[in-house]
């Protein structure tokens, strides 16, 4: 059975719906990626899974229970933790606050604690007594993803972990992702960066103007294809 | 030239008073971003409740405040929860109509309840007592209680703000509401316990409101306006700002009075509106906002 497992899942902006009727499925330990253009619903997608947009109660499914009316103070503590597009570090606390505070939220044992962040990103050890934002881009994803890790979740929800940061940062975070899931967490990549997410994934699923266009393995899938789920024609 | 340092004594234990009034409001906009036009009522409404306690139970105020202090922090808990909460969005508009209201209501239900007559909180000997300092110059033992008390408020919020687990949730939670949910914080709840959190400190201003002159229930809107102009002229959501923003409005009333006794009022709003040509974001602003 699937850990984790969206049903027909829809979602809303007041009127404008932005998902039609989504279903995807992630197994324990597994890695997949959603790609697709801007607006394609990828971080609603996420959003939704994390407890963010109201949507029907069996539209999400987690280890066999339904989680789509959970409220997203809730969902964390199920072990779904979301690292949100563009950081979105709490800019008044200092990196090592950003960190405890992710795990205030949670209470389980596992392999993440304050020491095992600061090993697996050692930059942010060196900033952790200065406030969030004077840290660089890439210091700022690290010490999101850190801040998500620190709840030590079972599903690891990324939201464009590459968004404005350099080929070589971008590299080096995504160095970190086999760690994280040789530690047994399970990860959905919403990518743009469509080679970073095909070289990351077990299985990708392409979303185009809130459906989707295209599922399956990526060595399975041929340029061609994917240009086509992405763009549309 | 003692007349002076005199002023200036009375001025820095005055503004003790008033960075009392002002630190429950500056905990309440550092939190929820609420500007609460109730404060002062609720000061008032504060100073009735320990006068009830007292009387009823024929205990000095200093006693009866602690029993009001928990009293209040459920009564704060509770108005943020039932009513407050749902007024906090991305308008402005309706807190301050709402808190307006409530303003309102307060003034007149205590009217209602206790008659236009003025009270005051008895402490006996304590109320007169004072400390000379030599050179003609004493100090009111209420009075330096009251700016003893003023710093050990905020010394107190500062720690539960920059010490503890709740007070890393209200900080997290007054940058970034949607994403402190997902670290697992009732934000409504975080909300209620800053705004019981702001009622204890409420309590401990209206005993020495109450200690110190006499108290009606229609004096709460000027004692909200002070409060403001203590809290603007610190910078907003820094508590050590709101104190020294307290101290600057006492200095110049006392030194306004001392100059002309009619000028005491106006000296501390002209003060204010200086602080905001010279320092716009006042004197210890927080780097972001």
């Amino acid at each position: 059975m699937a850990l984790l497992e969206t049903r027909n899942l829809t979602a809303f902006y007041g009127d404008f719906q932005a998902l039609y009727g989504i279903d995807t499925t992630l197994d324990a330990g597994e890695t997949i990626a959603i790609i697709g253009a801007n607006g394609a619903g990828k971080s609603t997608f996420l959003k939704a899974i994390a407890g963010l947009i109201r949507k029907s109660a069996e539209s999400v499914q987690f280890d066999g229970r339904s989680i789509g009316e959970t409220r997203a103070a809730d969902i964390v503590k199920l072990g779904i933790a979301l690292v949100p597009e563009g950081r979105r570090l709490f800019p008044s606390l200092t990196v090592e606050e950003n960190l405890l505070i992710g795990g205030d939220g949670r209470k389980a044992a596992g392999p993440w604690t304050l020491d095992r962040v600061y090993a697996l990103f050692p930059v942010l050890k060196e900033r952790r007594f200065f406030a969030a934002p004077t840290l660089s881009g890439g210091q700022q994803q690290m010490a999101a993803i850190g801040r998500a890790l620190m709840s030590n979740p079972r599903v690891l929800l990324c939201d464009e972990i590459s968004l404005g940061l350099a080929p070589i940062i971008i590299a080096s975070i995504y160095a970190s992702l086999p760690l994280i899931k040789a530690e047994g967490t399970s990860v959905v990549l919403v990518e743009q960066d469509i080679i970073q997410a095909m070289k990351a994934a077990d299985r990708v699923y392409c979303f185009q103007e809130g459906r989707m266009s295209l599922t399956g393995r990526p060595r399975d899938l041929t340029r061609e294809q994917i240009h086509r789920a992405y763009f549309g024609s | 030239m003692t007349g002076w340092l005199d002023a200036l004594i009375q001025g820095v234990l005055l503004g003790g008073l008033y960075a009392l009034f002002a630190a429950g409001l500056s905990l309440m906009f550092g939190v929820m971003r609420l500007v609460n036009l109730a404060h002062g009522d609720l000061i008032v409404l504060a100073a009735f409740t320990i006068l009830v306690i007292a009387q009823k139970f024929g205990i000095d105020p200093f006693v009866a405040v602690l029993v009001a202090l928990p009293i209040l922090f459920v009564v704060g808990f509770l108005l943020q929860s039932v009513l407050l909460n749902r007024t906090l969005g991305r308008d402005l508009l309706p807190p301050l109509l709402v808190t307006f209201g409530l303003s309102i209501i307060i003034q007149n239900g205590l009217l209602q309840m206790f008659s236009a007559d003025t009270q005051r909180l008895r402490s006996g000997a304590i109320e007169t007592a004072s400390i000379a300092l030599g050179g003609g110059i004493a100090v009111g033992v209420v009075p330096l209680l009251t700016l003893l008390s003023a710093i050990g408020v905020i010394v107190m919020l500062n720690l539960i703000f920059y010490r503890t687990r709740i007070g890393r949730a209200f900080r997290a939670t007054s940058d970034d509401p949607e994403v402190a949910q997902l670290m697992g914080i009732e934000v409504k709840r975080v909300f209620a316990t800053a705004m019981g959190l702001a009622f204890v400190v409420i309590a401990i201003a209206a005993l020495y409101l109450g200690l110190r002159a006499n108290f009606d229930p229609t004096i709460g809107p000027a004692r909200l306006l002070y409060a403001f102009e203590a809290v603007i002229i610190g910078g907003l959501g820094s508590f050590w700002g709101t104190l020294a923003g307290g101290i600057v409005l006492g200095l110049a009333q006392t030194i306004g009075a001392r100059i002309d006794p009619e000028w005491q009022v106006l000296a501390g709003h002209v003060a204010f509106l200086v602080v905001l040509v010279i320092r716009p974001r006042g004197l210890f602003p927080r780097a972001q906002d």
